[in-house]
């Protein structure tokens, strides 16, 4: 009576053909007998660098700089070369009781059964409403992922005022967009000191952007019937407010996992990632469940999360080969001015994270940043790093700095100064 | 009877014309044209359901709470069967998830008793007091402090959007003439019928019936009458992300004060939880606009109902505006002289009573005088798309996938909106005409995300979708 569900069993799953998801397929593709599936669920995979039409990617891992489509295609074409299968138009809307994958496609609904299962699923932009911003509710309010999207894959126009709230990385790839589709930014804003991205006085100096920044503000207030025509700022310390016209306001940066399915399988997030708590072998406390790329750190660059593609191809080759053991190190907390540090849990012995670096994000500019590692109330390492710690952007912490942590000694806690 | 379709409105003379293709015009236009009738259903903006009947805490109440003796308290308690009758022949999506009121404090427990007494004048019987073990039995997630509370097991929560476009597409679908921007905006007299000057010409009627909501006593100061004044009160609302679904299965009620029926948190029929409404009272009747004193007062208010919801991400906020009357109870009369009616100041409970308004008012239109012969043929009611929560949506249903493999090419991903519901919406006997449209008929772009993955290519269907007239939806 009822159509049954097609049931898959490869060796391994992956959940998200972004550049984690593919750069661990390509790896396990070669070393596993059975078939590694990469379920996708847009009509193309490559995840977000499809739609950044600017260049700057595959720095770390193909040690060349392409723009984001060249990327994304690259990584697709060796992806199946290395025989592994991408099933695009696939979307896994949750886990069947016996932990495996639910899959909607247009052939139809299908279970993945798969010995080791990898969440790739990326990170996204929190949206206006996310934010909590009053006011009305025209047209005209982008996150940069939409923008993006309209522009590059869909050709349509953006307005020809914009103000874009951050100013992040990702908010200099707003700015690119928009000059792409003739739309000058009259503002961007940043809750900070100095704007986020320290790439920011290069950057833009390097592409020729004039672009006023206002730091210490917020956008309070939306105004406009039909489409957008202004925004009320704040200033954060004099609490002072005037309005700027405006026809589209972008919301970038703000990163949060896409973390539905880490959630749906009963498994805790991190605080402050909002992603699934993971080792520096991106095992998730589930057997044989692993997690790479923006999931668990929202958000670096796509050369970083392919690398921990080749990260996490790894441990499932030894939780293949029966070498993996459970994953039970030392959980790591990140203290302020650090909101996050990922991976969130210490393997003694282990591998160290991906590219021996963890990564971690911080709520103030810091120009020459003392790292602290504590136990037990301890000291076990200090460092200063000769890079800044900078809001909206990932911050690298050597990852020999938790060499010293005793397997029995309690959280490391991991803070600036 | 309905041969006129495709000829200038303005040339000919329907029978009634109905201003206002909200929830309760929507009822009306629908049981009017069961009858040998040529109905126009008109509204100023460019979507039926566009007002007030968009922006709810989409309750399907049991009226346990209105006001005894009220004509309001007898059409929602009506409403409630009529709405729930035709739900489960169109589709329209509800869930029977039943509501808890909750006492903070001895003022609000010593209340307890005089609510269940006044449900019972209300006709409503089956509510019952307990005492806090039970109330954190039923809601473990309930912040401290509950000292006891109410069960109303028959309250609903329902499809707001799906209720209106059901109900018009029924109309339309019966023979009504929908006339989407159209905004009447004066009224003449002339010979046996009305003149009413709209935005986009003029429309000839034997009868008026005034269903517009917000603006229901301007138009009916047109017709000379001075009998009620509205004021927008408006309610803001935050929808927190499905993931929070799991914290409340119920609706979970505060003690009503003078102030209106206050701060509610819910489920919604599309699987998040709701926080809301505020209520103040506006001057401005298209100010939508959320505030950062309207936030904060809701988060004042959740934190101490539920903080466990807090933590969770918003995927929406929101604002609507009640039609507050200076008139206490619904004012629905009919002008037999002037062949004209008014369904004014449906306030907080139209949803509900939308379709017993409609039976009150079409019977009082029948005893003034407009001939009411039932139509021998009438068309099915529609099946509505289910985008609701409590039954398989396309994106789960493999037969139907099977059959049409559009429904299984999920395009907005954090609603699981497939390519084949998008397409049938923009092929529908009421197609949208923009993008809030087509988000209230699928839900595509709604989730959490809001577009950023999916916006581009939502917005590029609507915008590829060939645009059809008016009148030709049949
Ligand atoms: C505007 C912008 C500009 C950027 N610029 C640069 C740059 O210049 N250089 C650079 O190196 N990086 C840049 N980045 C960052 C880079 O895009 C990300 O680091 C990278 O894409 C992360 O890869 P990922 O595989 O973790 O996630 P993603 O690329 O997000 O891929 C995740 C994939 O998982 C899929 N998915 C999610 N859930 C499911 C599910 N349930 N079922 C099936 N599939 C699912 C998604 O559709 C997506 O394709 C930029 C990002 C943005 C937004
Ligand atoms: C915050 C809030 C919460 C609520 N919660 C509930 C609930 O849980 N349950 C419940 O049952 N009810 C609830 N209600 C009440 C319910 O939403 C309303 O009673 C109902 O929607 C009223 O429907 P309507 O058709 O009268 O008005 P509307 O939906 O406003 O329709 C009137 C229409 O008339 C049109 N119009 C106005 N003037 C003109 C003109 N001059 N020419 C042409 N067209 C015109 C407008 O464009 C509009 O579309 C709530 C209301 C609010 C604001």
């Amino acid at each position: 009576m009822s159509t049954p569900r097609t049931r898959l069993t490869p060796e391994v799953a992956i959940v998200g053909g972004g550049p984690a998801g593919l750069r661990a397929a390509s790896e396990l593709a070669q070393s596993v007998s059975g078939d590694v599936l990469v379920l996708e669920r847009e009509h193309e995979a490559g995840g977000i660098p499809r739609h950044c039409a600017h260049t700057g990617f595959g720095i770390r891992d193909l040690h060349r700089v392409l723009n984001g489509p060249d990327y994304a295609r690259r990584l697709v074409r060796a992806t199946e070369a290395a025989g592994a299968v991408i099933r695009t138009d696939a979307m896994v809307t949750g886990w069947t009781g016996d932990g495996g994958l639910e899959v909607t496609t247009p052939a139809g609904l299908a279970q993945v059964h798969a010995k080791a299962i990898v969440l790739a699923t990326g990170a996204r932009e929190r949206p206006r409403t996310a934010r909590m911003i009053p006011g009305d509710r025209p047209d005209g309010v982008y996150t940069t992922g939409m923008l993006q999207n309209l522009v590059h894959l869909h050709h349509r126009e953006a307005g020809t005022r914009a103000v874009i709230v951050g100013s992040e990385l990702v908010s200099w790839s707003a700015v690119l967009t928009l000059r792409h589709a003739g739309c000058r930014t009259v503002l961007m804003t940043s809750e900070h000191r100095r704007p986020e991205a320290y790439a920011a006085f290069t950057v833009p100096g390097r592409l020729g952007l004039r672009v006023p920044v206002r730091t210490r503000t917020r956008v309070a207030r939306v105004i406009g019937k039909g489409r957008v025509e202004a925004v009320e700022i704040e200033h954060l310390d004099s609490g002072s407010r005037d309005v700027v016209e405006c026809d589209t306001v972008v919301f970038t940066g703000d990163w949060i996992p896409d973390n539905e399915l880490v959630r749906a399988a009963g498994l805790p997030l991190d605080g402050g990632t909002c992603g699934p708590v993971v080792d520096s072998e991106l095992r998730t406390a589930r057997p044989g469940l692993f997690a790479a790329g923006n999931v668990v750190h929202p958000v670096d660059t796509a050369d970083v999360a392919a690398l921990d593609g080749v990260q996490v191809a790894t441990s499932v080759l030894e939780h293949f080969a029966g070498r993996a053991g459970e994953s039970g190190g030392v959980r790591i907390v990140a203290d302020e001015p650090l909101r996050w540090v990922s991976p969130m849990v210490h393997t003694p012995g282990g591998r160290g994270p991906t590219r021996g670096r963890l990564l971690a994000w911080a709520d103030t500019y810091r120009p020459f940043p003392r790292v602290t590692v504590r136990q037990a109330g301890e000291v076990i390492a200090r460092r200063r790093v000769p890079w800044p710690a900078a809001p909206g952007r990932v911050f690298r912490i050597p990852g020999e700095l938790l060499d010293a942590a005793r397997p029995d000694g309690g959280e490391l806690r991991i803070s600036l100064g | 009877m309905t041969a006129s379709l495709g000829t200038p409105p303005g040339t000919t003379v329907v029978d009634v014309a109905v201003i206002g293709a909200g929830v309760v015009g929507s009822a009306i236009a629908r049981l009017l044209s069961g009858h040998e009738l040529d109905i126009a259903l008109l509204d100023a903006r460019d979507d039926v359901g566009d007002g007030t009947s968009k922006a709810n805490t989409a309750i399907l109440h049991t009226g346990f709470d209105a006001s005894p003796g009220t004509l309001e308290s007898r059409l929602v308690a009506e409403g409630y069967h009529l709405l729930k009758d035709y739900a489960d022949r169109t589709g329209i999506p509800y869930e029977p998830t039943g509501a808890l009121l909750v006492a903070w404090d001895d003022e609000q427990l010593g209340a307890l008793p005089e609510l269940q007494r006044k449900a019972e004048r209300n006709g409503y019987h089956a509510t019952e007091i307990v005492g806090p073990g039970e109330v954190y039995a039923q809601v473990p997630a309930l912040g401290p402090g509950a000292l006891g509370g109410l069960t109303v097991p028959g309250e609903s929560i329902i499809c707001t959007w799906t209720t209106t476009l059901a109900l018009a597409t029924d109309a339309v679908r019966r023979g009504t003439r929908l006339l989407r921007g159209h905004r009447v905006e004066s009224v003449t007299v002339d010979g046996d019928h009305t003149v009413l000057h709209t935005s986009a010409g003029d429309v000839r009627a034997r009868w008026v019936v005034n269903a517009a909501g917000l603006g229901g006593d301007v138009i009916d100061g047109h017709f000379g009458h001075d009998r009620f004044h509205l004021h927008p009160r408006r309610g803001e609302l935050f929808v927190y992300d499905k993931q929070a679904r799991p914290l409340v299965d119920r609706i979970v009620l505060p003690v009503p004060s003078k102030l209106g029926k206050g701060v509610l948190i819910s489920p919604t029929i599309y699987g998040n939880v709701m926080l809301g409404p505020t209520a103040e009272d506006m001057t401005d009747r298209h100010d939508t606009a959320t505030t950062e004193s309207g936030y904060a007062f809701l988060l004042d208010k959740g934190r101490r109902i539920m903080p466990s919801l807090l933590r969770e991400e918003v995927t929406a906020t929101y604002a609507g505006l009640r039609a507050a009357s200076d008139v206490s109870d619904y004012t629905i009369e009919v002008d037999a002289v002037q062949r004209y009616a008014v369904a004014g100041g449906i306030r907080s409970t139209g949803l509900t009573s939308s379709m017993a308004v409609a039976e009150y008012l079409v019977d009082l239109l029948g005893k003034a005088g407009l001939s009411l012969h039932p139509r021998d043929e009438l068309p099915e009611p529609p099946h509505m798309p289910n985008i609701g929560e409590a039954r398989p949506r396309p994106y789960a249903d493999a037969e139907r996938i099977a059959r049409d493999p559009a429904y299984g090419t999920v395009v907005c991903f954090c609603e699981r909106v497939t390519r084949g519901e998008i397409r049938d919406a923009l092929s529908s006997i009421i197609p949208p005409h923009d993008l809030d449209g087509l988000r209230r008929r699928t839900r595509a772009m709604n989730g959490r995300c809001q577009g950023f993955y999916c916006g581009a290519t939502v917005t590029g269907m609507l915008r590829d979708a060939p645009r059809r007239g008016e009148g030709q939806q049949r």
